[in-house]
């Protein structure tokens, strides 16, 4: 089978074990046999692509021809590579998690649950390999569809609230801003086909690709870049897999991975740099940083500090991608992997102590870590790698990050990523911190410690794994390093 | 004088507004297709009158089955074709009639009315009946 | 022999097939002769079609009396496409007819049902094919009224008065558009489409032909429902059996967008209508406004197929937004949508006449909580929806796209950025069904019904999988529409 092959088999793979799910529905331990399974051939397979990637092959593979002159066609390279290696990986642990989740919170609609979740991550693998524009819109739109059914998935008036604002948000800017600016790049250059060094130079004005620009990067509404953020916290209503793997991950990711693919293949970092049409998103992408981080100070919930927390470090990337340097784009592409691992670790964490000691405030949890001490040990590494303190992976892309902003010579945004990394010492350490060493609040049972034990052993084997990649990712991150660094130039 | 000249479409024109004054203004369904049928019927008078030439015979054939008469083509006739159409038309807006006077008779029976006012005060009470259901 | 004949077997088809309808007092019997009907025009569709874009214009003189005297057939690929949509749709939707219309319609008048619907049918197919103005009218007389029966036939008797009011639009729009043609007919001495076209363009100046237009204009404007001349549709479509309204959201309207584009393009002639009038002017605020208000008001209903209706108006104004570029991109557009709307809201109104069929009722409250209960039926409604939104790999993508590629083309692109923001309003008025639908609990009524039969299922979900279809593969629908724009704009038929 050839790679371009194999890229068709990473949409079918989750598709199919959506299908199994479906059927052994009767029986949960099967239906869960084939959920894990279908997680590690996926995750198999992607890891066949990147050999073929790695080795600079490009695999191409065309599904089907909608309009004459647009294809449906899907292409790896090696941004996507990253994406998928991300999100693949994570899956099959998310998996391991969900089953722990789901069964010690007596979830209804399990089945349901996972048959989108893998149509979720069906469409995630379309994003990342999206070969145009065109496809690339079509599996962010499926993207946001197959999750609405995640999101609401707990029926109640809350749930179908926010599924509102969820798709409301994202449909709305993926059809106004970002179909436009799609058509309009079509009409400007007559291809959507993502090229190396851009497809705009030479046929588009300053002032024409200022707006392209900004309609792709508010269009993309998965990226989250304020003012069109409100659907990430809303999205917390659904069950903490979702959140932990779709919105810390999957979806989020495929917001800013699009703006980065954009920015490279559409726009071309070159013709951006000389036009400086990127320089008022950097502050956009800034103040976002900023106003988030201090937004999360104010919330209690676990959940909603950790969205807000992540709506924070998107902007990173959409930075990393307006600073449109090598430096940016390295940075950008580091912290998508980054983050993601850091950010999975606290959902899952936030989601164990939701099982186990079933609370969701952060002031409720103050002596916890005496009682779940593997839970707080991972959101502490979690915490050290979104702050980018070593041994934690987080390090390197704010490193890049800084190096990119120097670069550019915009000092002003370097002191914006240390003030960020402060802030968010001040609202995710204090986490496990206040869990370790505060007095446990008097427990009104008055016996021990309130029956509560540690998350389920499936999912606290997820939160290990998790962590630890936090720590090898510090040690050893050549593997994306070297992909990233095959697009961001010399 | 070419006001007078043209008397035909004034009185086309003054037999349509009579018409749709009729099916504007007035509440009766039964008037309303009598204004309707007036309008219709003006633009039938529009067509059979400018097919009508001052002087005009009836386009009827002069001659044996052989040929021609002389002078046959000198001949000055009115033109047929619009007259034919009206034929159609005027079919058209006979059922067009009975249509309308049917559903009459039925919005009669149903309703109990022919009066507009109250059939639609009767329709807003079904609407108001079924947004209220559970 | 029979394949030159293929124009006349068109009309003739269903024409036959209404004498008949009524003659059988059998219900399944008139119903069997219809579905001939309707399979016999679509066959006549197809095989001229396929003729046309072979490359051939075709011309038929209707009992062999040739063009100044007898009546002329002309097909071109824009009413070759027009052909087949309203037959293609004509047999779905008779297919459906069968089951549906024997709950919604009294038993005894099933027969004279079919006749009036194979006399709709008819008309329509007429309109399309007929090189002949006066022609025009007399078969939009015919199809209107087998489409007023059709309507006074529902089981509401709020149907009774919006047949009523849509007899009195539509016989002044059809009024209107005889005073149009006459004075034309008067200008130029000639009834035939193509050589009015041929004997306008030294008539531009004229007084009368400028009056004409405007009566034509008027006249087709309210036939079709443009804005601000639609009241009369959403009831028409809200309280007719859902069977005729599936059939006269998918084509009347459609064919009367057709007979616009022909006044317009071909007879008129893109210079006057859009360089001496500068209608494109006039039709973009209005097309805009019908677009924008329309969906704002389909938000608010109640009744779903009252709902669809105002979206119907929304959706036309889409139509005539891409007549109003007049340029290539705006045409296939505009001819585009027309096909790829009748297919979107056919699926929609028979999947809501499967709804009617099992719970009687198309209130929203009426199918909370169907999900559960009619998975078909109800997907089948959302993939409709998601077509009407314009979600990519279904037909309305495909219409937005070459929309939007317009108006950029001409560098409108505040337009084009309001197009794909009233998407969104679609978003809120389907989404706002389908979360009842599937989260909302079932009333007591919703609770005990069952999936429709296959029978209404079987001509709802084909009209899905054409939706997919030609959404997924749109070359076919693309090179006819856009063959059809370059003919509107070259001039003669």
């Amino acid at each position: 089978m050839n790679p371009g092959e194999l890229a068709l088999l990473a949409l079918v793979i989750p598709a199919v074990g959506a299908v199994l799910v479906g059927l052994l529905r009767s029986s949960p331990n099967l239906r869960e046999a084939a959920s894990l399974t279908t997680g590690g051939v996926l995750l198999g397979v992607v890891m066949q692509i990147h050999r073929a990637v790695a080795a600079g092959e490009t695999p191409r593979f065309v599904l089907a021809e909608p309009l004459p002159g647009i294809p449906l066609e899907l292409v790896v390279e090696p941004l996507g590579m990253i994406f998928a290696l991300v999100a693949g990986s994570l899956w099959i642990v998310t998996t391991l998690y969900a089953i722990g989740y789901m069964r010690g919170h007596h979830e209804k609609n399990q089945t349901r649950f996972y048959i989108f979740f893998a149509l979720a991550i069906s469409c995630t693998m379309g994003v990342a390999f999206a070969g145009n524009l065109f496809t690339l819109f079509i599996f962010y739109e499926a993207l946001t569809l197959s999750t609405f059914p995640l999101v609401t998935h707990a029926g109640t008036d809350a749930a179908k609230r926010a599924g509102r604002v969820y798709l409301g948000i994202l449909l709305s800017t993926s059809i106004g801003f970002q179909l436009l600016a799609i058509i309009w790049t079509y009409l400007l250059t007559g291809t959507i086909d993502f090229e190396m060094g851009g497809i705009l130079e030479g046929r588009a004005g300053a002032g024409v690709v200022a707006v392209l620009l900004a309609l792709y990067v508010f269009g993309i509404g998965k990226a989250a870049l304020m003012p069109f953020h409100r659907w990430l916290p809303a999205a917390m209503v659904a069950p903490t897999p979702v959140s932990a793997l779709l919105h810390a991950v999957a979806v989020v990711k495929a917001g800013v991975f699009s703006i980065l693919k954009v920015t490279i293949y559409v726009f071309g970092i070159d013709f951006l740099t000389q036009l400086g049409a990127s320089v008022w998103l950097m502050w956009v992408a800034a103040a976002t940083i900023i106003l988030a981080s201090l937004v999360a100070f104010r919330k209690d919930n676990l959940k909603a500090r950790l969205a807000y927390s992540t709506i924070s470090q998107l902007s990173y990337v959409v930075l990393g991608a307006m600073l449109a340097n090598t430096m940016g784009i390295i940075g950008g592409g580091m912290h998508i992997v980054m983050h993601a691992f850091g950010k999975i670790t606290l959902f899952f964490c936030a989601g164990a102590v939701m099982v186990a000691a079933h609370k969701t405030e952060i002031s409720d949890m103050k002596g916890l870590g005496r009682t779940m001490p593997v839970t707080f040990a991972a959101f502490f590494v979690g915490t050290l790698s979104i702050i980018g303190l070593p041994p934690a992976g987080g390090t390197w892309s704010k490193w890049f990050l800084g190096l990119g902003a120097l670069d550019a010579g915009q000092v002003g945004l370097v002191a914006v990523l240390m003030v960020s990394s402060l802030l968010s010492i001040g609202y995710l350490m204090i986490v496990p911190v206040r869990a370790f060493f505060s007095p446990a609040a008097p427990n009104p049972h008055g016996h021990g410690n309130g029956g509560i034990h540690e998350a389920p052993l499936p999912s606290l084997i997820a939160i290990v794994i998790t962590s630890l990649c936090c720590f090898a990712l510090f040690a050893y991150p050549d593997p994306f390093f070297r992909l990233i660094s095959m697009v961001a130039g010399p | 004088m070419e006001f007078l000249g043209l008397f035909n479409y004034w009185v086309v024109i003054f037999l349509m507004m009579v018409g749709f004054y009729a099916l504007i203004s007035r509440g009766n369904l039964v008037k309303k297709v009598v204004g309707l049928n007036l309008f219709q019927t003006s633009v039938i008078i529009f067509y059979v009158s400018t097919g009508k030439i001052v002087g005009g015979t009836a386009p009827i054939l002069i001659g044996d089955d052989h040929g021609v008469a002389e002078g046959a083509a000198e001949v000055l006739y009115s033109n047929p074709l619009p007259h034919v159409l009206m034929l159609t038309a005027i079919v058209v807006g006979v059922a067009t009639m009975a249509m309308a006077l049917a559903l009459v008779v039925r919005i009669k029976e149903t309703y109990g009315t022919v009066e507009d006012d109250e059939i639609q005060a009767q329709v807003l009470a079904d609407e108001q009946r079924e947004g209220a259901r559970p | 022999m029979i394949a030159a004949h293929l124009p006349a077997i068109q009309v003739l088809g269903p024409l036959l097939a209404a004498a008949l309808c009524v003659l059988v007092p059998w219900k399944r019997v008139s119903w069997g002769i219809a579905m001939a009907g309707a399979v016999t025009a679509f066959g006549a569709a197809v095989g001229l079609l396929s003729r046309v874009l072979g490359g051939e214009d075709i011309r038929y003189a209707l009992g062999g009396w040739a063009a100044p005297w007898g009546i002329e057939y002309r097909v071109d690929a824009v009413n070759g496409l027009v052909l087949l949509i309203v037959a293609g749709i004509g047999v779905v939707v008779t297919l459906f007819a069968l089951t549906s219309v024997e709950r919604e319609v009294d038993e005894r008048r099933i027969p004279l049902f079919y006749g009036a619907w194979m006399l709709c049918l008819c008309g329509l197919l007429g309109i399309a094919i007929t090189g002949d103005a006066f022609n025009i009218f007399v078969f939009l007389e015919i199809s209107s009224l087998g489409t007023y029966a059709l309507i006074a036939m529902g089981s509401d008797r709020r149907a009774l008065v919006s047949a009523f009011r849509y007899l009195i639009m539509g016989s002044i729009g059809a009024s209107f558009i005889v005073i149009g043609i006459g004075l034309l007919y008067v200008e130029t001495g000639t009834l035939n489409l193509a050589d009015l076209a041929e004997r306008l363009p030294a008539l531009y100046g004229e007084r009368t032909v400028l009056v004409a237009f405007a009566f034509l204009t008027v006249g087709t404007s309210l036939k079709l429902a443009l804005f601000p001349l639609h009241v009369w549709l959403p009831d028409a479509y809200a309280f007719a059996p859902s069977a005729v309204t599936g059939l006269i959201a998918a084509t009347s309207t459609k064919v009367a967008v057709y007979v616009l584009l022909r006044f317009f393009f071909t007879v008129f002639g893109v210079t006057y209508s859009f360089g001496e009038l500068s209608l494109g002017m006039w039709l973009l605020p209005l097309a805009l406004v019908a677009i924008f208000t329309m969906s704002l008001v389909a938000i608010f209903q109640r009744n779903i197929k009252r709902m669809l209706a105002y979206s119907s108006v929304a959706q036309i104004g889409y139509i005539i937004l891409g007549i109003s570029f007049a340029s290539v991109t705006g045409l296939t557009a505009a001819t585009l949508h027309l096909f790829n709307h009748a297919l979107m809201k056919g699926a929609l109104f028979l999947a809501l006449g499967c709804v009617m069929y099992r719970v009687g009722s198309v209130h929203i409250d009426a199918l909370r909580g169907l999900g559960r209960r009619m998975p078909w039926t109800m997907a089948a409604f959302t993939a409709g929806g998601l077509s009407l939104i314009g979600v990519p790999l279904t037909v309305g993508f495909v219409s937005k796209w070459y929309l939007v590629l317009g108006a950029l083309e001409q560098g409108m692109w505040p337009v084009a950025a309001l197009v794909l923001v009233t998407s969104t309003l679609a978003v809120v008025y389907i989404w706002r069904v389908v979360e009842a639908v599937y989260f909302g609990e079932p009333s007591a009524r919703a609770d005990s019904v069952s999936e429709a039969p296959l029978r209404l299922l079987v001509p709802t979900w084909a009209l899905i999988a054409a939706n997919l279809y030609f959404g997924i593969d749109a070359s076919l629908t693309t090179n006819v529409a856009g063959q059809a724009a370059r003919a509107l704009l070259g001039g003669a038929p």
